[in-house]
């Protein structure tokens, strides 16, 4: 088990270096540089701004210099765009804003989807399994940027129960739009996997066996057909949990909660290539991490899983 | 022997009235919540005014600093930290007489020499400012050579005679040179903080400026706060106790907000303008902006379409367009269709005679079949031209209205909408053959817009050349009146078509009845925080 994490960390580092080179590319190659504007600048207010920045440097030395940044002081960059902050701070401010309503959004998907899902199977169906189903693809099909303003509408406009849009500091009823428009859609495809999977188990012999044992019903459920029904929406949630923690950009758009979803899309546009890069770092570790969390989970939950 | 040109209307009104504080008028009673809370499309990118470049961060600018002249109401200008200028015979040397009163919010005085600082702070190649070129634009002597990196940034024709007089000398004569002083990119800054500071002196608590408030707190992409500043001269006239701007993605999201009471101010998003001003007659407003929007054709001979190259082929495509569909079904927030370049509001500015712009639309789309026919286009022979646009549902709506029309008099025009930097990218390598552009004024004068369309314009991105329009703009700078120079320039660009003109901007926004104060007849839309307040309803 060591020696398989061990492993994978070491994979991790040239993957990360992989991503950072594609990554860092791929931006360059785009039309346009973080100071391209309607008003194009004159060639020597340019060429002043690109040698303060580092830009007149030929490609590799800037990759090699942002890689060392990186590596000898943790130093992803300044922001080519918003000047007065480098890419630390903005992930500094913008990731904690994610991570909360992330996480709180994680959970409650997490909760209520595997609920449904449960609650859909072993009432095959009935009128239970339809409305589980009905919700869950409701869920599905109502994407956030609809439900959003939808929300806006209703509990800020409407009913005037909610503060329509900044965070301060994750008070929580900032929280609450954020975290329905974020969590209702993984809720659903965890309600609608965790159905399926729990069907196909609830059919298979060792069930069989545990209720011809005269095992009560909650029990079977809980004991014998729960466990191995969540190792596929286990292999969902990893993925699942990065996307949630690293943001929304239709949550950071319409709520205005300063999250790192809105700076990611943000700096693509305004080819802001620190912060850009600084965010797929974060996702791509957080990416590797998460997968081999799950890894190791499944190995608790299936013991014929060894590594 | 120096010239005395007093603003005359400066200090008339300064002295008549508290100078240029907020202006409650007899019969208004103050409400009690003097809070205001506005939108911002985005976060603003820098707190500080020489790094700063948009419009948005200059709104907020103008509240935590204070350049040497203000505007008003109407957008003329008033006395800021300067009371009043001098100008020398040759018109070259600039002699500014300040007040002694104007304080930084540590307490220092402002002097001349803290804007000797920030104007050198601009111009340095050090500070890497993309609006270095502003002090071009301003002709201050050896700008383009310090930026070029060719002369030391101490030989900058700016320099304090004594604490409370400023000298500034520009290399020919402007005639519009004190109202570029309203631009945030020349207030002064406080060199204490910014060393004491270093990269992070623009943080609440950190700042130090000279506007009438002080920066409280600033989360990117959330909101900007700011309280009164107690050192500010005529903080005793400033009414406002708090202020904050929203940073609200989303422009529906902000007028859901607004309409919730969250805002008191919003912009109208495409299109909606009727329904509110039929539902909210006190609160929706539409007032001329001072920005341009057209379509640019590219007549750049090596790298623009054939066919473009033919006026008559220019002449045609612009007739085609009919400006009334766009503003009025289209847009609908009272934009002025457009038939020139220059926004029409602006000072001075008279139109000269354009033609087609009197004609009925069914006359003007007989005439460009007629122009295009003679250029050899028909049915048999379709044009066929792309159009670039960036990413927005009003852009879209244009390009496909356009679309249709052009249809109409045998064009066959391929929509080719991209992304923003894209767009910019290749309008600025030529690589396009009718781009959607627009351009705002930076102060309230035309050749703000007509300087564009010269050679050596680093924006004539569609490569007009004529010769008798670049002497025009140049022989303008140096001309007691250049407005009828700037009639004939427009002139030739009516009868040489380098762009078809579409409309000409409104500002079009939620405003709540109780503000006062918004300056929403200035053109420029230069507003000031210090001047607003609310009355008791």
């Amino acid at each position: 088990m060591f020696s398989f994490i061990l492993k994978r960390l070491a994979v991790a580092i040239p993957t990360l270096l992989l991503l950072i080179i594609i990554s860092f590319l791929l931006m360059h190659a785009a039309p346009g540089g973080p100071f391209t504007q309607e008003r194009a600048l004159p060639p020597q207010v340019l060429a002043n701004l690109e040698a303060k920045y580092g830009l007149d440097q030929p490609l590799w030395r800037q990759l090699a210099s942002y890689v060392w940044g990186i590596v000898a002081h943790f130093d992803f960059g300044p922001s080519f765009i918003y000047k007065d902050r480098t890419v630390n701070e903005i992930i500094a401010q913008g990731f904690p804003v994610t991570l909360t309503y992330g996480t709180v959004s994680f959970v409650i998907a997490i909760i209520v989807g595997i609920g449904l899902g449960v609650a859909a199977a072993i009432r095959h169906n009935s009128w239970l399994d339809y409305l589980a189903v009905g919700i869950s693809i409701g869920a599905q099909v109502l994407p956030n940027f609809v439900m959003a303003p939808l929300l806006l509408l209703t509990f800020t406009w409407w009913l005037r129960w909610l503060p329509g849009g900044g965070w301060e500091h994750g008070q929580w009823e900032y929280m609450v739009m954020p975290v329905i428009a974020l969590s209702t859609s993984y809720m659903a495809s965890i309600a609608r996997l965790t159905r399926a999977s729990m069907l196909e188990v609830l059919t298979s012999n060792h069930i069989r066996t545990a209720r011809a044992k005269g095992l009560p019903e909650h029990k079977v459920i809980l004991r014998h057909a729960l466990k191995p029904a969540l190792l596929p929406v286990l292999s969902y949630l990893g993925p699942a949990f990065v996307a949630m923690v690293t943001g929304s950009v239709v949550v950071d758009f319409f709520f205005s909660t300063g999250g790192i979803g809105r700076s990611f899309v943000d700096s693509a546009l305004n080819r802001d290539y620190a912060v850009m890069l600084g965010i797929t770092i974060l996702v791509g570790a957080l990416t590797i991490l998460f997968n081999l969390i799950v890894d190791i989970l499944y190995g608790w939950i299936d013991p014929k899983i060894r590594y | 022997m120096m010239n005395k040109l007093l603003l005359t209307t400066v200090l008339s009104v300064g002295l008549a009235l508290p100078a240029v504080a907020a202006q409650v008028q007899p019969g208004e009673t103050l409400a009690e919540n003097q809070e205001y809370t506005y939108w911002l499309l985005d976060a603003i990118k820098s707190m500080d005014p020489q790094i700063n470049t948009d419009t948005e961060g200059s709104g907020v600018l103008r509240a935590l600093f204070e350049g040497l002249y203000n505007e008003d109401q109407v957008g003329g200008l008033v006395p800021g930290v300067a009371l009043s200028h001098d100008l020398s015979e040759d018109k070259t040397v600039y002699t500014f007489h300040l007040r002694d009163n104007a304080k930084w919010s540590n307490g220092d005085p402002v002097t001349a020499g803290d804007f000797v600082y920030a104007w050198k702070r601009l111009a340095d190649p050090k500070t890497a400012s993309e609006y270095a070129w502003y002090m071009e634009l301003m002709q201050v002597k050896n700008a383009s050579k310090i930026i070029a990196g060719e002369a030391p940034v101490d030989d900058l024709g700016v320099k304090a005679i004594d604490d409370h007089t400023l000298e500034v000398t520009i290399e020919a004569p402007l005639p519009y040179f004190p109202k570029m002083l309203t631009h945030a990119s020349v207030f002064p800054v406080n060199q204490k903080a910014i060393e004491a500071g270093g990269d992070k002196w623009t943080e609440p608590g950190n700042l130090v400026g000279n506007g009438a408030y002080i920066l409280k707190e600033h989360v990117l992409g959330e909101k900007v706060v700011m309280e009164r500043n107690p050192m500010y001269w005529d903080d005793e006239h400033t009414i406002l106790t708090k202020v904050t701007a929203l940073t609200i993605n989303d422009e529906n999201a902000a007028l859901t907000r607004y309409l919730a009471g969250e805002l008191d101010r919003t912009q109208i998003p495409a299109g909606q303008y009727p329904r509110l001003k039929e539902e909210y007659p006190d609160q929706a407003i539409s007032v001329p902006q001072s920005c341009s929007y057209i379509y640019m054709f590219n007549v750049d001979k090596a790298k623009g379409p054939a066919a473009l190259q033919d006026v008559r082929v220019r002449k045609a495509l612009s007739y085609a367009i009919d400006r009334d569909i766009i503003v009025n079904n289209i847009l609908q927030g009272g934009q002025a269709p457009s038939y020139n370049w220059t926004h029409a509001a602006t000072e001075g500015f008279k139109l000269p005679e354009i033609d087609y712009a009197k004609w009925t639309q069914e006359e003007r789309t007989a005439k460009a079949k007629e122009l295009l026919a003679e250029a050899g286009f028909g049915p048999d022979n379709p044009l066929k031209l792309t159009l670039n646009y960036n990413t927005s549902e009003a852009h879209k709506k244009i390009a496909i209205a356009v679309q249709q029309f052009w249809k109409g008099v045998g064009v066959d025009l391929t929509l080719n909408n991209m992304e923003w930097k894209v767009h910019t990218d290749k309008m600025q390598n030529q690589d396009f053959e009718v781009a959607r552009y627009a351009w705002c004024g930076d102060y309230n004068e035309a050749s703000t817009y007509l300087d564009l369309f010269t050679s050596y314009s680093g924006h004539n991105n569609g490569k007009f050349l004529s010769e008798r329009y670049d002497e025009l703009m140049k022989e303008s700078k140096t001309a007691a009146d250049p407005n009828p120079m700037y009639t004939e320039a427009e002139q030739i660009l009516a009868d040489e078509m380098p762009m078809a003109p579409i409309y000409q901007y409104t500002k079009v926004e939620m405003v709540k009845p109780d503000m006062r104060g918004l300056g929403l007849n200035n053109l420029m839309q230069n507003w000031y925080l210090k001047d607003m307040y609310r009355v008791a309803n």
